[in-house]
């Protein structure tokens, strides 16, 4: 298991340091959390994901295909195009070198290319968020390259159209056992993207990821982004493996990367 | 998508029945109970629920498109309504975008109505001219629409076009204000308003400002009791953007933090330092309308005033530095 477990390739966030809290990027076989208050960064680490899980294999990645599942319509294919361009460059930039290697890929290597291998949903209840993921089996089934799924994000419908609170932690944990049988299937990683929301605990009003109780046990790790300050900052709030950590990221035209100095932030909430 | 009836999926007759008979009408019904419970309360095999509920999942999941396709949808459907303003287009991959929630936030009196005013023109101008070439619905909450205004706006911005009377006119007469301000009023509306936007081609819906509908309903300054209010209004502002593929813009004013605002998780190390805290409450408005709907908004455009120059910051890009001289937001390199 040892030597499975180290042969396993992580799916890298764009960002270094955020890689390294991460134990090497976002791992597939599990499911991976992530949440945070609007605008710091979710969706924009959801597409980043979804393009770099198909940087190939000869420049260190999985050569793999994504399914974006949108609960909330956030996803910007121009934003996605944006993204894919900034990888390549970037990836090419660091294999520069390896002349042959290029000439190899080139075709793959295109923008077009890597916005054809995400798969995008669109769905506009949770009806159809369950619908979704009990469809994928089949899905995967027939689509053999994907490696990543990302729901953008995953609790948006639960949280408004449910009367009856214990059947939600019902079918929530129904959705993450399901979830979870995928990654071991089809080797692949999960991110579930999740909104904030307050809770007074302990005298004060706290923030804390939306559906929080019912639902905390249901993913392998949570990374909670937030602002520190006025840098976007990623902590491992749970991890059987991880240690408890956080690191500096940013948002630039390219997508995420290392954070930098001249991090500029608007002074509104 | 989630009431289609069961009757209709094609499922073997014998199953079918054991669905009705228990009183699951729809794909919802179906869905929302969890296999295991499915199997208690229809006294079937796990093995037949498993194919049942597959089979209804598949028929309910809707189509799925490559992003590549959705790319080449925008691209031939039109995807942006520019704003002319070169560096806020950039950072917008075209302009504002149709299909998606876009709001204006910032404190009174920078520019949000304005800048509102000069997006209905953009819109209602022709083709040729860089426009939409279609309606626009202007809903006024505050009051605040003067045509007078935006016309001036028009022969600032383009001297050229309306320098023809009748310009003036007609693009004026492309922009529906509609006048309301309540939230019970503006639910009511918001039905109707899905016929209109078919009727008359509208290209553009503008909100302004939907924080003064709420904030004449609660008198408390907590956001917690609106944010119930706003969901469903929210959610069919997003479904006729998408629907309709057309931007729609809100504004959103902002409110100063209380003390007891959340902004902490847990983890985060308190500050102890008062002096510290004040210069946190100083420096950060809250926009009003809380988080939920702050999660809701695709793109959110944040206005403030930097000694004379406004800083208009998007969600998960970079900030473009715009200059203010007389009304007429012009990009400042």
């Amino acid at each position: 298991m040892l030597s499975e477990e180290q042969m396993q390739k992580r799916i890298t966030t764009g960002c270094d340091d955020l890689d390294t809290i991460l134990g090497g990027g976002i791992h597939c076989k599990e499911v991976t959390e992530v949440g945070g208050v609007p605008g710091i960064g979710k969706t924009q680490l959801g597409i980043q994901l979804a393009v770099n899980v198909q940087i190939p294999v000869e420049y260190g990645g999985l050569g793999g295909k994504a399914v974006y599942i949108d609960t909330e319509g956030s996803f910007m294919v121009e934003r996605a195009y944006q993204v894919a361009e900034g990888c390549i460059m970037d990836t090419l930039d660091k294999f520069g070198h390896h002349r042959k290697v290029i000439l190899d890929c080139q075709e793959q290597m295109q923008p077009n290319s890597f916005l054809a291998n995400i798969f995008y949903f669109r769905i506009c209840s949770y009806t159809e968020q369950i619908a979704v993921i009990n469809y994928l089996q089949k899905f995967l089934a027939e689509q053999k390259d994907v490696k990543i799924i990302i729901i953008d994000s995953v609790t948006f419908h639960f949280r408004q159209d449910f009367d009856d609170l214990a059947l939600r932690t019902r079918v929530l944990c129904g959705m993450s056992l399901k979830l979870m049988e995928l990654t071991k299937t089809y080797n692949l990683a999960v991110v579930l993207l999740n909104q904030v929301t307050t809770k007074f605990t302990e005298g004060s009003f706290q923030l804390t990821l939306a559906l929080g109780d019912s639902w905390s046990h249901a993913c392998t790790n949570r990374v909670i982004l937030y602002w520190n300050g006025n840098e976007r900052h990623a902590y491992i709030d749970k991890s059987p493996s991880l240690r408890s950590a956080s690191a500096p990221f940013s948002v630039t035209s390219k997508g995420i990367r290392n954070a930098t100095s001249q991090c500029k932030r608007v002074r509104m909430m | 998508m989630a009431n289609k009836l069961i009757s209709q999926m094609g499922l073997p007759p014998s199953i079918a029945n054991v669905f009705a008979a228990r009183n699951i009408m729809t794909a919802k019904d179906a869905l929302s109970l969890p296999e295991f419970e499915l199997m208690t309360l229809l006294d079937m095999g796990l093995d037949q629920v498993k194919s049942a509920v597959e089979r209804i999942s598949e028929i309910i999941c809707p189509p799925y498109q490559t992003a590549l396709s959705l790319m080449e949808d925008r691209v031939r459907l039109g995807g942006h309504l520019p704003t002319l303003l070169r560096g806020l287009d950039d950072a917008l991959c075209g302009g504002i975008p149709f299909g998606a929630l876009t709001e204006l936030v910032g404190p009174s009196g920078i520019g949000k109505t304005q800048f509102c005013l000069k997006l209905s023109l953009l819109a209602a101008l022709p083709f040729c001219y860089g426009g939409l070439n279609g309606r626009v619905v202007y809903i006024d909450t505050e009051y605040k629409f003067s045509s007078h205004r935006m016309v001036e706006i028009g022969k600032n911005s383009f001297p050229q076009i309306f320098q023809s009377e009748g310009m003036a006119q007609q693009m004026a007469g492309r922009i529906i204000v509609v006048r309301m301000s309540s939230l019970p009023e503006f639910m009511e509306r918001l039905q109707q308003l899905k016929f209109t936007l078919i009727q008359h081609d509208v290209k553009l819906l503008i909100v302004d400002s939907m924080a003064a509908l709420v904030s004449g309903v609660n008198d408390t300054s907590t956001a917690g009791p609106k944010q119930h209010l706003l969901r469903w209004p929210l959610s069919f502002l997003k479904s006729l953007a998408e629907f309709s593929r057309i931007p729609v813009v809100v504004t959103n004013q902002v409110r100063s933090q209380n003390t007891d605002e959340a902004f902490h998780y847990p983890f985060q190390v308190q500050e102890k330092d008062s002096s510290k805290n004040f210069e946190r409450l100083e420096s950060h408005l809250i926009a009003a309308l809380g988080i939920q709907w702050a999660h809701a908004v695709t793109i959110r455009l944040i206005f403030e005033a930097h000694s004379g120059v406004w800083w208009v910051g998007e969600r998960g890009a970079v900030e473009i530095l715009l200059a203010c001289k007389g009304g007429h937001v012009q990009h400042n390199p």
